[in-house]
């Protein structure tokens, strides 16, 4: 299977119906594609709307219904719009249960680094500082490594989105939790062994006596 | 309020002005007031806006003109020309969390000196700020922002001024109606009074001096 679609199909189990849930680009994108219908999930879109839909059919596209990234979608019955103070409001408030955003690093105590590379990437942090400083979860969907590189870290050497941690990590070959503020491997995905799993890990993992395989 | 041509209304926009602009990604922008700055090349601009959109869209004209000398924004990362002036320090850019963005453009708008959020604490963007502590909690201090000028696109306008706006294109605009020494707005459409029920007006129209006439 595609490694971003295991992460997409392990972050969905997590929601619940009911959710309000705010994902962020890449990754977190494809998440929605795997809720089940009957989920009554609540998805938001920073650029404020609750209730964001599919990409709409070809000739359907409105210019005012679009996505954080300026793209088309649609909106699904029962949706609502608002201006950007609310739709802040509503992340930093408390009232968003569910984020999943990308990442660059997380480390062993789940700090997250996501939004800059000094001298070489330095967009601007858009929402996510306060999606992770407020949302009530925060779910990392990522790579487990890049370059063979592992992204789950001793310590963020990038800049901190938040200094708030992070409620779980979701990669390619594991998911990773943070009991009692320490790095803790809770689940590795189908086929991979937890000694695989520390191979390509820089940060320290707790290891619980059983650690079951991800159910996709 | 008064009706005003887009050729006059941006004529009162000095070179070298601080404009606050509406729109997410180019969606909700005032497109007419922004091609009739370059046209009229306006530079020097002190620009408050949630991003660069993209090349040739939005305040990304802007940006294709080289009129920006100061930038506030949230996420620029998707126009390579506004990253690009920005790296050769030709735009001095100021990157703010998003909600913090908003919160201190309303705070400006609303007569607070700032907002406490707990968005920044222990990263990059507390550098510089004071930290208070309220119940225990840390924030940061953020200060008010306004401009002379607020460039607002909506909807619905009525001869009167009053506002209404449509989907996500109302993002930042009523929050920046409120927070700038003269709000001048386009609309998609120009109605008569009472077509924008009391319950829908979003923005009233007393914030509004200026609406650019349609046609």
């Amino acid at each position: 299977m595609d490694p971003q679609i295991i992460i997409a199909r392990r972050v969905a189990k997590e929601l619940k119906s009911g959710d309000l849930v705010n994902l962020g680009i890449g990754i977190p994108t494809l998440v929605a594609n795997y809720v089940p219908s009957d989920l009554k999930v609540f998805f938001q879109s920073e650029n404020g709307l609750i209730g964001t839909g599919p990409i709409p059919e070809q000739g359907m596209a409105h210019p005012t219904l679009t996505d954080a990234g300026g793209r088309p979608i649609s909106a699904l019955p029962g949706a609502s719009t608002f201006d950007s103070a609310m739709s802040f409001g509503l992340i930093r408030g408390g009232h968003v249960d569910v984020t999943v955003l990308g990442g660059l690093q997380v480390d062993a105590h789940g700090q997250l680094a996501n939004w800059m590379i000094p001298g070489k990437m330095v967009p601007g942090m858009g929402g996510a500082m306060d999606l992770v400083s407020g949302a009530k979860r925060v779910i990392v969907a990522m790579q487990h490594a890049a370059k063979g590189k592992s992204k789950i870290v001793a310590k963020c050497n990038l800049p901190l989105t938040s200094s708030r941690p992070v409620s779980l990590v979701v990669t390619d070959m594991a998911v990773i939790g943070f009991p009692g503020g320490k790095a803790t491997l809770q689940e590795t995905a189908p086929g991979v062994t937890v000694a695989e799993v520390l191979a390509v890990t820089e940060a320290e993992l707790a290891i619980p006596d059983s650690v079951p395989e991800m159910k996709l | 309020m008064r009706a005003v041509s887009v050729e006059e209304a941006v004529a009162m926009i000095p070179a070298g002005a601080s404009i606050m602009v509406g729109g997410f990604m180019g969606v909700g922008t005032p497109e007419r007031l922004l091609d009739e700055l370059v046209r009229q090349k306006k530079s020097g601009l002190t620009l408050i806006s949630n991003d660069a959109a993209t090349p040739g869209k939005g305040v990304g004209k802007l940006f294709d003109a080289a009129l920006v000398s100061r930038l506030s924004a949230t996420h620029i990362g998707l126009n390579p020309k506004a990253q690009q002036q920005m790296l050769a320090n030709q735009i001095a850019v100021d990157l703010i969390p998003q909600g913090t963005f908003v919160e201190r453009i309303r705070a400006g708008g609303c007569g607070l000196g700032g907002v406490l959020t707990p968005t920044g604490v222990g990263t990059l963007v507390a550098e510089g700020k004071q930290q208070i502590e309220v119940d225990g909690k840390t924030f940061l201090l953020e200060t008010a922002m306004r401009a002379q000028f607020a460039l607002v696109h909506a909807f619905l306008a009525d001869y009167l001024g009053n506002l209404a706006y449509a989907l996500t294109s109302r993002n930042f605009n009523p929050v920046m109606a409120m927070a700038a020494d003269t709000v001048i707005v386009t609309a998609e459409n120009i109605v008569p009074v009472g077509v924008i029920a009391p319950d829908h007006v979003v923005t009233p129209a007393p914030l509004v001096d200026y609406l650019i006439s349609n046609g």
